[in-house]
Parts: structure tokens; C-alpha cells; sequence
């Protein structure tokens, strides 16, 4: 409660020049100076937020002198605000595009943790493997049967997140290639909502976080590699995209202190105890 | 005297109270108009009004912004689930006003209302985990369960309060001596119920109704839930025409929480059109209805 307060001042006093016109957030987190409390903004991905949280969390017991505030608003958004110095730290949970590092050379792409995304199914499908070209087609909406597939003959239902959404959006990019998530999809806009539909629906197929998979639905082996940590490591599994955080020029004073934090021993049993891949 | 003047005190204060309390809302209904509207504006500048409404094609990736579908889905929806509701909820309504013995309405009642009461979360998560795996027993390409007949099904059960309770007030409104003037002429119960008692507790029952279609429009997350939230514009997918209600749709409500979390720009200012078009839709029901009132005064 008392942290929350003091945030706010801060976020007030953070702001507050910022309307008077001086674009100063950048410099903010440059002098790490002993007393004073040094405020470090981050925005971006909501993927990628819960982590930034649990770093910030963890990194202000360690230096109480360090405010992090994190907020959300999607990849993009995350970028455009490094790029344009509105925040510290950009969030993003994909690659960053040919066409944002065009827009601005100067941005530097940290990867703080991979994110595997696994095809999930009802567990009661007796398929347990599609190669990429398969997977491609059963979302295009093309493949609507799973005899197709070497299964039992069986209506295939497609579920998926929503337009927007950086799941599907690296889903899009790592395995649809230039094919569209099928229209008849179920959308259900949260990675649980998702699991929730697969798990109660006899031959659903979806796509989630590695950091979603339990026992209520069927991990599919995509050309024979099941989405593993191990998998992810050895190369075999193809669907991984990296959770990112970008910065204008390198980093400096307490924002590259709270990086190295993040990249270091502690952050990274964070990212591995939420059930994502360290960088 | 002194209690006089601190009586007359009073009076006036509270006056002003009353008054300012019932322009509040008056004024948090323009204030929301005017912002919603506002923050649209950019996208029926740059999308253009007829293009928005007659669109059937949503994809913010690539610049296309339709809600055709979503306003299908949010009328079919709606539709169905008055097709639904209201006879239950209008039968329930004769029965504990004319019909029931007083300790099986002190047991009824309390459960309806107690059904109003219930968070629309929770109508969801019965609607997933109960009334999709039952509509998906339905045998026809395609249904998956999730589509407007589950969520037209939820949505009754969550209608049925508002019209039950305001039907129910209506009809026991309607003066003791239509009742006994009716059966005294000679006319069963069943005859004073259907053209006596319906007929005159009819505006209370009208409200009742357009009450529910309001609330009907508006719900969010447990239409989300079990609809399949898919923008298609709803099509019958056998030969039957009533199965498209087995069809996947979204609402309009839905698509604006689904997506706002990752909106920008033209995609979040198209996504606040779909509100002033809710907002509108509302406002026709809602005035249709005390057209519909007057007329029924006259």
C-alpha cells in the first residue's frame, strides 16, 4: 500500500515536467546516485509485464533506491516508446521488425527470456504429432477433419486468441507464414480462457504460452519435437519467440544495473520459476 | 419560530440535494455520449460511418473495420434470448402473482432474486463448462457448441430476474376488481389471467421486457465466454434456417473488451465507434419502448 503511494508520487513527478514540455523521461534513469531514488519507466507488451513486475519486485528489495514502474499496452507500443524516449525500457514480447529499426537505428533489443508457444489439444484426441505444413492448414481452416491428419475421423474445431493479441501474432509469424488464422475460429482472449475451451472440447486445437501447459490439455509434437525446455534449447522445436526489453542507445546507470539484474542469476530464476525459457 | 426557520432550512437544502443528484446522472449520461463520441471520431473520419457499420470484415492487422457481424450477433443474441426468456419469465410471473400459494412464493421469489444476484462470471463459466457441451450434442457440421444458441440460453436464465420481478409487480398492480369483476361475469381463471390481467398490467410488463433487452445488450463477459467471439456475419450452417443460431458470432460489447487491452489508434478509436453504436442501439430500444408505453396509455 505504502509502495503504491510512493509510486504515484513518483509516477506524479514524473510526469508533471513532461507536460511542461521537457522530454527528460530518458535522461531519468541515467545517475544512479546513492540516496536518491532513481525512477525507471517500462511499457509494452502484456506479455511480458507480469515478468517485469515479479523483476521490479524482486530488484527494489535488493535497492530500495530503484523505482520501477511497469505498465502495458502491447508490443508496438512498447518499441514506439524506446524509440521515441517516452519510457526507459520498451516491452516486447516478438522480434523486433526490419521496419522499427529502420524507423530508429539507435534502439537496442535486450532478450530477457524465450517464450515457447505450444499447439495444445483436447486430451482425449488420439493424434500426437502434425508436421508445420499440417499445423499451417488446421488454422488456415483448409484441414477440417482430423483423418487428415492420421487421426480417428473427427470434426477439427480451431480456437485462438484475438487480433492483437502478441501470442497469436508470433504465432502468425512463426508458423503461418502468409496464411490467416482461420474466421470460424473460437476467440477467447486469455491464454486460460483457451485452455479452459481445448480442454472441454473433443477435437479443439489451440495455441498457448509454454507457460500455460498442464495436464488438462495435450501438447502436439510439431515434426517430432514436443514443446519442451529441453527441445527449445536443442534447436528442435521451431515455435519460440524471445520476450524482449529495448532501449535507446545502451543502456546506462540504473537501468543497465536493473538489466544485468534481470539477465543475471536471480532474474533468470524468475523467468524459469514463471515457466518461460531463460535468454 | 427558530425550529420553523430550521425546518424551512432543511427543506431547501434538501431540495437542492435532490436536484443535484437526479442531474447527475442526466449529466454522466451526456459526458459519457461526448466521449465516446470523441474518442470515435478519428475512425469514422478515417473509416468512414456507412463503410464501419456495413462491414463484415474486422482485421486491425490490416486495416479493415467492419461490425456488420457484431451487430448480427449482438440482435441475434438478444433475439434469441427474449425468444427464450420471456415466456419463462412471464409464466413465473402469472404464477406468483395469481397462481402460487404464499410459502411457494416466500421459496420462489427469494431464488430469482438471489438469480439476479449472481455475477455474470459465474453465468459464464456454467454457461462453458454446462450448456455448450450440451449444445454441442446437437448433431450439425460445424457446431462446436460454442456459438448464439449457448449464449442466447445463458443470457435468458440472466434476463429472466429483471422481467420476472418488474412482470410480477405489474400484474399485482392491476386493481382487485378487474380480478373479481372477471370471475364474477362467469370467467375462469385461466380467462381473467389471458385477456383481463396480461392486458391490463400490459406497459408494466412492456418495460419489464425492454429492461431485459437493455441488460441483454449490454452483458459482456459471459456472452464472451460461450459465443465464440469469431467475426462471421451469423449464417445457417444446415438447411434448417434456425440453425444459425448454432453459428459463432461476437457481440458488440465483446469486441470492444476483447480487444481494448491491445488497441491503438484507428484500431482502439474504431473500437470505441462500436461503443456509440451500442450506445445508440440502446437508446432506440429504450425510446421505442415508451413509445410503445404511450401508445398503450392512449
Amino acid at each position: 500500500m505504502k509502495k503504491n503511494i510512493i509510486r504515484i508520487i513518483a509516477l506524479a513527478v514524473l510526469i508533471l515536467p513532461g507536460a511542461c514540455g521537457q522530454p527528460e523521461t530518458g535522461e531519468q534513469g541515467a545517475g544512479a546516485t546513492g540516496s536518491e531514488t532513481v525512477e525507471i519507466s517500462v511499457v509494452g507488451s502484456t506479455t511480458v509485464q507480469p515478468l517485469a513486475e515479479l523483476f521490479s519486485e524482486a530488484y527494489e528489495a535488493i535497492n530500495p533506491s530503484i523505482l520501477v514502474t511497469v505498465s502495458g499496452g502491447g508490443s508496438s507500443v512498447g518499441v514506439k516508446s524506446a524509440a521515441e524516449q517516452t519510457a526507459d525500457i520498451g516491452m516486447a514480447s516478438r522480434e523486433i521488425k526490419d521496419s522499427e529499426i529502420q524507423d530508429c537505428p539507435e534502439i537496442v533489443v535486450h532478450t530477457i527470456a524465450r517464450d515457447g508457444i505450444a499447439i495444445v489439444t483436447n486430451p482425449d484426441l488420439d493424434v500426437d504429432g502434425i508436421t508445420m505444413e499440417q499445423a499451417r492448414g488446421i488454422f488456415a481452416g483448409e484441414i477440417t477433419d482430423w483423418s487428415e491428419v492420421g487421426g480417428v475421423a473427427g470434426m477439427i474445431t480451431v480456437a485462438s486468441r484475438e487480433e492483437g493479441s502478441g501470442t497469436r501474432s508470433a504465432f502468425e509469424d512463426l508458423v503461418m507464414s502468409d496464411a490467416l488464422v482461420s474466421e470460424l475460429a473460437i476467440l477467447q482472449p486469455s491464454n486460460g480462457a483457451i485452455r479452459t475451451t481445448v480442454a472441454s472440447t473433443p477435437g479443439c486445437i489451440a495455441f498457448i504460452s509454454f507457460g500455460y501447459l498442464d495436464n488438462s490439455t495435450k501438447p502436439m509434437a510439431i515434426d517430432g519435437a514436443l514443446p519442451t525446455a529441453e527441445n527449445v534449447s536443442t534447436g528442435s522445436y521451431p515455435v519460440v519467440r524471445p520476450l524482449n526489453m529495448v532501449t535507446y542507445g545502451e543502456p546506462t546507470g540504473a537501468v543497465a544495473e536493473w538489466l544485468e539484474f534481470i539477465l543475471g542469476e536471480d532474474g533468470q530464476a524468475i523467468v524459469v520459476a514463471e515457466g518461460y525459457l531463460p535468454f | 419560530m427558530t425550529s420553523g426557520i430550521r425546518r424551512t432550512g432543511i427543506e431547501k437544502t434538501m431540495k437542492v440535494v435532490l436536484l443535484i443528484s437526479a442531474l447527475a446522472s442526466v449529466l454522466i449520461v451526456v459526458l459519457i455520449f461526448l466521449f465516446t463520441m470523441k474518442e470515435a471520431m478519428p475512425a469514422f473520419r478515417e473509416i468512414g460511418v456507412w463503410k464501419l457499420l456495413s462491414g463484415t470484415t474486422w482485421r486491425p492487422g490490416n486495416g479493415e473495420f467492419g461490425i456488420l457481424a457484431m451487430i448480427a450477433g449482438s440482435g441475434l443474441v438478444t433475439l434469441g434470448a427474449v425468444v427464450i426468456g420471456v415466456p419463462l419469465a412471464l409464466c413465473t410471473a402469472v404464477f406468483l402473482s395469481e397462481i402460487a400459494p404464499e410459502w411457494i412464493v416466500r421459496i420462489v421469489r427469494p431464488s430469482i432474486e438471489l438469480l439476479a444476484g449472481i455475477p455474470s462470471v459465474v453465468y459464464g463459466l456454467f454457461g462453458m463448462v454446462v450448456i455448450v457441451p450440451l449444445i454441442r450434442t446437437i448433431p450439425a457440421p460445424g457446431n462446436a457448441g460454442y456459438g448464439l444458441l449457448s449464449a442466447s440460453i445463458v443470457l435468458a436464465v440472466m434476463v429472466l430476474p429483471t422481467i420476472a420481478n418488474i412482470s410480477e409487480f405489474a400484474i399485482r398492480s392491476v386493481p382487485r376488481g378487474y380480478r373479481e369483476g372477471s370471475l364474477a361475469l362467469g370467467a375462469t381463471k385461466w380467462e381473467t389471467i389471458s385477456r383481463v390481467m396480461i392486458p391490463a398490467a400490459r406497459p408494466g410488463i412492456i418495460s419489464a421486457v425492454v429492461l431485459g433487452l437493455g441488460r441483454a445488450l449490454g452483458e459482456t463477459i459471459a456472452m464472451i465466454m460461450v459465443i465464440g467471439n469469431s467475426v462471421v456475419l451469423p449464417t445457417a450452417i444446415t438447411g434448417n434456417p434456425l440453425s444459425i443460431f448454432l453459428s459463432r458470432a461476437r457481440t458488440l460489447t465483446g469486441n470492444i473488451a476483447v480487444e481494448i487491452s491491445y488497441a491503438t489508434g484507428v484500431h482502439e478509436s474504431a473500437l470505441f465507434a462500436t461503443g456509440v453504436v451500442l450506445f445508440v442501439l440502446i437508446m432506440l430500444v429504450n425510446s421505442s419502448a415508451r413509445f410503445l408505453l404511450n401508445k398503450g396509455a392512449h
